[in-house]
């Protein structure tokens, strides 16, 4: 269980590293009369005449836009082409292409090559601000743990505070504030910061604790005696004994982001329609009378489930064997 | 336990305070403000009669003044986008909201809690069978349950996909009423009580698995106590403690699973309310909404903490004693 989780989890991440070679299409690129398109069947056939057996293609073309209805075009098949332009596999439009694995969304443009690239926007933007969060947490527990104290009191009340609300209606009214249209970067960082401000407290919380009590040991005792700096003590010493709880958090924390993102976005408050992230995807499916006929749509969500279920796995494999009470 | 109540109770009083203040000059700040609302032709007397009947032409200091002035009178001011008293509109998604939680965590409990005992305390396939429903379900937070439940309201047409009421049932009696509400609820539950019960359930499942190794269970079994009675009487008062202390924070789950879960199945509660309000710059709406929300979660910890002391004697003297 554990290692089907890392497993899982590597091999999401690759894809998203990957994904400018792996997409058949550029993410932005419009097929004017594909709109809402299902996906390609891919065929292993032989066409007469037309050379040897492989994967092919029908090009789909539109017969209705009023009923979104699309028929293919059997005259034409048109085969895929593996390692061209820098691709792993496409069919060129001029040769009968797109190809859309996961059909097209209301502007027609390819799922499933914005599939690939909303991974690298949904998992970078929760990796930066899972990694800020744990950073600020482990500062700002770490000071208030060894220096005691009132700010410790401090803290602690401020957590408590901050660990009652409910956090997606802070997230959200934080961003709602901002001016609702900014440029992708700006919200990349804004995002970032506003998921950063609610993680921390959390995590300062534990590692104040294991910082509190790792100041009384003797080694602790035996550094200060040394004469080391206290600054020295935190960062060198006390801090790294607070790393397994970290990896802990960080893994509370990215999935949490991934979906503060994806909600965020689908209500509109996230990033722009025109940069692909999972949750800007998603909108396409709270048209509640399309979803049915294009369930292609809930792709990201079926995304969004991989990464969480990635995340469950590696960390809760660990199940322990129940006690039997009948003999 | 009334010294407790009472510090419970000023909590609340400033968790409300604090809540409700911050969000109402975070949209006074926010750029542009709700005159926006009136269109691209409204003339500039219109605007500055919108301004002043909202203080927006006050500084926010002032504004705050006079705002908590008429709130401890339990006047909210008046929303601009419904054009009407903000308590009455706040009163009612609040209430939509909190039947929403209150129906889908009963729902998780008396799914969960079981199912927890029974995985908890004995193995087989069955177990295992739980167990990795769980852990799928855990991983379907509500945002992807409600979405892939209106998903399958949308292509089996077995219940409405969204909304509290159909369209014309107002005017009816209110047991059709009722009934229509009753049709439109499982689907927002479902949603929303899937993950919790899953949580609930592992929770319970662990704890139990404790309980059980410890002497006192030992003791019974050796004792010859019946393994049904040890699991029930026994192990299962112990375990509740880490449970009833989730409840506390469940609170604030439930209602920021509930946000998402108004917003895609389209209920009328504080979720999608504060939303609008909050994209319009409706500053007093904003501000209610806040101000339901804390006292929503003041209760429910609230709740939660009596829950603890009921379970547990030793917390119980703790905080009577506090």
């Amino acid at each position: 269980m554990k290692r089907a989780g890392r497993i899982l989890l590597a091999a999401i991440v690759s894809v998203a590293a990957a994904a400018p070679w792996l997409a058949p299409n550029p993410p932005d690129r419009v097929f004017e009369d594909l709109l809402y398109a299902p996906p390609t069947r891919l065929r292993f056939l032989a066409p007469e005449g037309f050379g040897a057996a492989g994967l092919y293609i029908y090009p789909q073309r539109l017969v209705s836009r009023l009923e979104r209805r699309f028929d293919d075009d059997r005259d034409r098949p048109a085969r895929l082409q593996w390692f061209t332009d820098g691709r792993l596999v496409t069919v060129p439009g001029a040769q009968g292409g797109p190809l859309l694995l996961l059909g097209a969304d209301r502007f027609g443009r390819d799922t499933f090559s914005r599939l690939l690239y909303g991974a690298r926007a949904s998992l970078g933007l929760a990796a930066v601000s899972t990694l800020l969060a744990l950073a600020i947490g482990a500062l700002v527990g770490g000071v208030a743990g060894y220096a005691g104290g009132i700010v410790d009191d401090l803290l602690a009340r401020f957590t408590d505070f901050v660990l009652v609300l409910p956090a997606i209606y802070v997230a959200l009214a934080l961003r709602s504030v901002m001016p609702l249209v900014l440029a992708p970067a700006t919200v990349f960082a804004l995002l970032g910061a506003i998921f950063a401000l609610l993680g921390w407290p959390i995590v300062a919380r534990g590692v104040r604790a294991i910082i509190a009590s790792e100041r009384e040991r003797d080694y602790a005792s035996a550094i200060h005696a040394l004469g080391a700096a206290p600054s020295r003590i935190l960062l060198r010493h006390l801090l790294p004994a607070a790393a397994g709880y970290l990896g802990v958090q960080a893994t509370l924390l990215l999935p949490a982001f991934v979906l503060a993102e994806a909600t965020l976005s689908y209500v509109g408050l996230g990033f722009p329609d025109s940069v692909p992230t999972w949750g800007t995807m998603l909108q396409d499916a709270s048209n509640v009378s399309l979803l049915a006929e294009a369930p292609w749509t809930l792709a990201p969500a079926a995304a969004i489930f991989m990464v969480v279920l990635a995340v469950n796995l590696a960390v809760q494999g660990t199940g322990r064997a129940p006690v039997q009470l009948e003999p | 336990m009334g010294r407790f109540l009472a510090r419970r109770l000023l909590f609340a009083l400033i968790l409300v305070l604090v809540v409700s203040s911050a969000s109402l000059l975070l949209a006074r700040f926010a750029p542009g403000d709700v005159t926006a609302q009136l269109g691209p032709f409204a003339t500039p007397a219109e605007i500055a009669n919108t301004r002043a009947r909202f203080d927006l032409d006050r500084s926010p200091a002032a504004q705050w003044l006079l705002w908590a002035g008429r709130a401890i009178r339990f006047d909210f001011g008046d929303s601009f986008l419904y054009n009407r008293p903000v308590r009455g509109l706040v009163g009612r998604a609040a209430a939509n909201t909190a039947a929403l939680a209150v129906v889908a965590l009963a729902l998780a409990t008396i799914v969960g809690i079981p199912l927890g005992m029974f995985t908890g305390s004995r193995g087989g396939p069955a177990a295992a069978v739980v167990r990795g429903a769980s852990l799928l379900f855990l991983s379907v937070p509500p945002l992807l349950t409600s979405l892939f439940l209106v998903f399958i309201a949308a292509t089996t047409r077995l219940l409405p996909a969204g909304g509290m009421t159909s369209a014309g049932v107002l005017d009816t009696e209110w047991s059709a009423w009722l009934l229509d509400v009753a049709i439109h609820l499982p689907l927002p539950v479902l949603a929303l009580a899937l993950p919790i019960a899953a949580t609930l359930e592992r929770l319970q499942s662990q704890s139990m698995a404790d309980a059980l190794h410890q002497p006192f269970a030992v003791a019974a079994v050796a004792r010859g106590v019946a393994p049904r009675d040890v699991i029930a009487r026994h192990a299962w008062r112990v375990s509740l403690r880490p449970i009833c202390a989730v409840y506390g924070l469940a609170i604030g789950a439930l209602l920021s699973g509930s946000f998402v879960v108004e917003f895609v199945t389209a209920w009328p509660g504080l979720g999608r309310l504060m939303y609008e309000a909050l994209r319009a710059r409706d500053v007093y709406l904003v501000s209610g909404c806040a101000a339901m929300g804390g006292l929503l979660l003041a209760f429910g910890s609230l709740i939660g903490d009596l829950l603890l002391a009921a379970a547990d004697p030793r917390i119980r003297d703790a905080q009577v004693g506090a």
